[in-house]
Formats: C-alpha cells, structure tokens, sequence
C-alpha cells in the first residue's frame, strides 16, 4: 500500500495535460438541434437518461440550452426516455 | 406574414394502415381549411416509444410541415385533443435555422428513398417487373 501511494506522488499526474474542451456546435458550425434525432441527443444525457451538464461537454452557454430544449421536446414525443437505467447500453 | 410551423403527432398502434391514413388526412383537411400551406409531410410509420403512453409500447408518428398564421395552431392542437386516436403531438415554431436544417433533412431522406428503391428495382426486376415496381411504390409511399 505504501509504496503504491509512493509512486503516485512520485509520477506526475496528469491532470495537466488535460484537452481543452469545446463547443462541437460552434466549431461544426451546427445552427440548429433537431429534437427529433434522439440518437444524437443521446451524447448529451448520461446513462440515467439526465442531461449533461455543460462542465462535462464543453458546449457554450447558447447551445447548451438549445440541446436542453431539444431534449426535453423529445422526451415529449417519447423519443428520449424521462428517466431510465443503461441507456447507453440499450 | 405567415410563420412556418412544425407538428409531430403519435396515433395509438391500436389503428389499422388505413385508420392511420384516415387520420392523417383529417389533419391534413383541417389544416388546409384553415388557410395553412402544408410544405412537406414524413411519415415515419409504427415506432417503439421510450416510455409507455396510455399502456401503449409503441404509435405510429406523423410529422407535418405548415406555413400558416398562429390561430391555426390553437385550432389544431384543439383537434388534436378531442381525437382519441392522437395519444402526443407537439407543434413548434421553425426560425430560419430549422428551415434550413428541415429542407436539408428533406433533400438527405429523398436520396436515401431513391437509393432504396433503385436497389429494390435492381435486384428482383427479372421475375416478375410489375408487381415489384407496384411494391416499390407502396415502401415509397410508406416512408
């Protein structure tokens, strides 16, 4: 135990190379999220069928809320599920 | 000026093929009636829903784009809930970038139904020819 916590402090962690994030809509240049694809809105909801927030996905503010009304307009249409285990499995 | 309007709309799975057209062409005639351009139409046939409606697993989705005035939409969504058959529907409003974004949709489903039918055509044309291309027909309509 003692010698594994050793290297730990010994390697740098690599925290610091860490990718930036960005926003994948501003860079594609994506106006518009389409509520009826759920295959695609599924990339921004976490296993629970919650969507991610935007600390996670790097989206900017003006999309991130453009996602979360794509996702809530498909889970109206019973598109995306309200709540739900292993949805990426499934 | 007219907006441009979205709806999509999940009829019960209870309802047969023709019940479901039956449907859809009420819609449609109360739309029309009321003065709307309907600019395109998807049908996107029997789907299996994420959550259970009304006990139901799965519905048949329809969707229909509108050019019309905002009271047409009061007068649809009231139809909408007087019909039994309609177990959701949602209508938005299209900006300019859902305009661009549907009629680049359109244009992508046009050429993956013609590819589909082309190779439909191609592959059993040598037995019988006409009633393959009837067949065609009907996916085409289907879709």
């Amino acid at each position: 135990m003692a010698q594994q916590s050793d290297i730990k402090y010994i390697a740098p962690v690599a925290v610091d190379i860490k990718k930036k994030k960005y926003c994948r809509f501003k860079k594609s240049g994506i106006k518009y999220i389409d509520y009826k694809d759920g295959e695609f809105l599924k990339k921004f909801v976490n296993e629970q069928g919650k969507i991610l927030p935007r600390r996670l996905t790097g989206t900017s503010l003006k999309y991130q809320k453009k996602v979360a009304q794509a996702v809530k307009r498909a889970r109206h249409l019973a598109l995306l599920p309200f709540v739900t285990d292993n949805l990426k499995s499934n | 000026m007219a907006n441009q309007y979205e709806t999509v709309f999940i009829m019960t799975p209870v309802l047969s093929e023709e019940q479901m057209k039956e449907t859809v062409q009420k819609f449609e005639k109360i739309l029309t009636d009321k003065g709307a351009e309907i600019v395109h139409q998807e049908n996107w046939g029997l789907r299996k829903l994420e959550y259970p409606i009304q006990k139901k697993s799965s519905g048949f989705y329809h969707l229909i784009e509108f050019k019309a005035e905002g009271e047409v939409v009061e007068a649809l969504e009231l139809q909408y809930r007087r019909d039994e058959r309609i177990m959701r529907f949602l209508t938005v409003s299209m900006d300019k970038y859902a305009i661009a974004y549907a009629e680049k949709r359109r244009a992508n489903r046009k050429e993956k139904a013609a590819e589909k039918v082309e190779v439909k055509e191609e592959a059993p044309v040598v037995e019988q020819p006409q009633e393959v291309n009837n067949e065609s027909n009907q996916t085409e309509q289907a879709q």
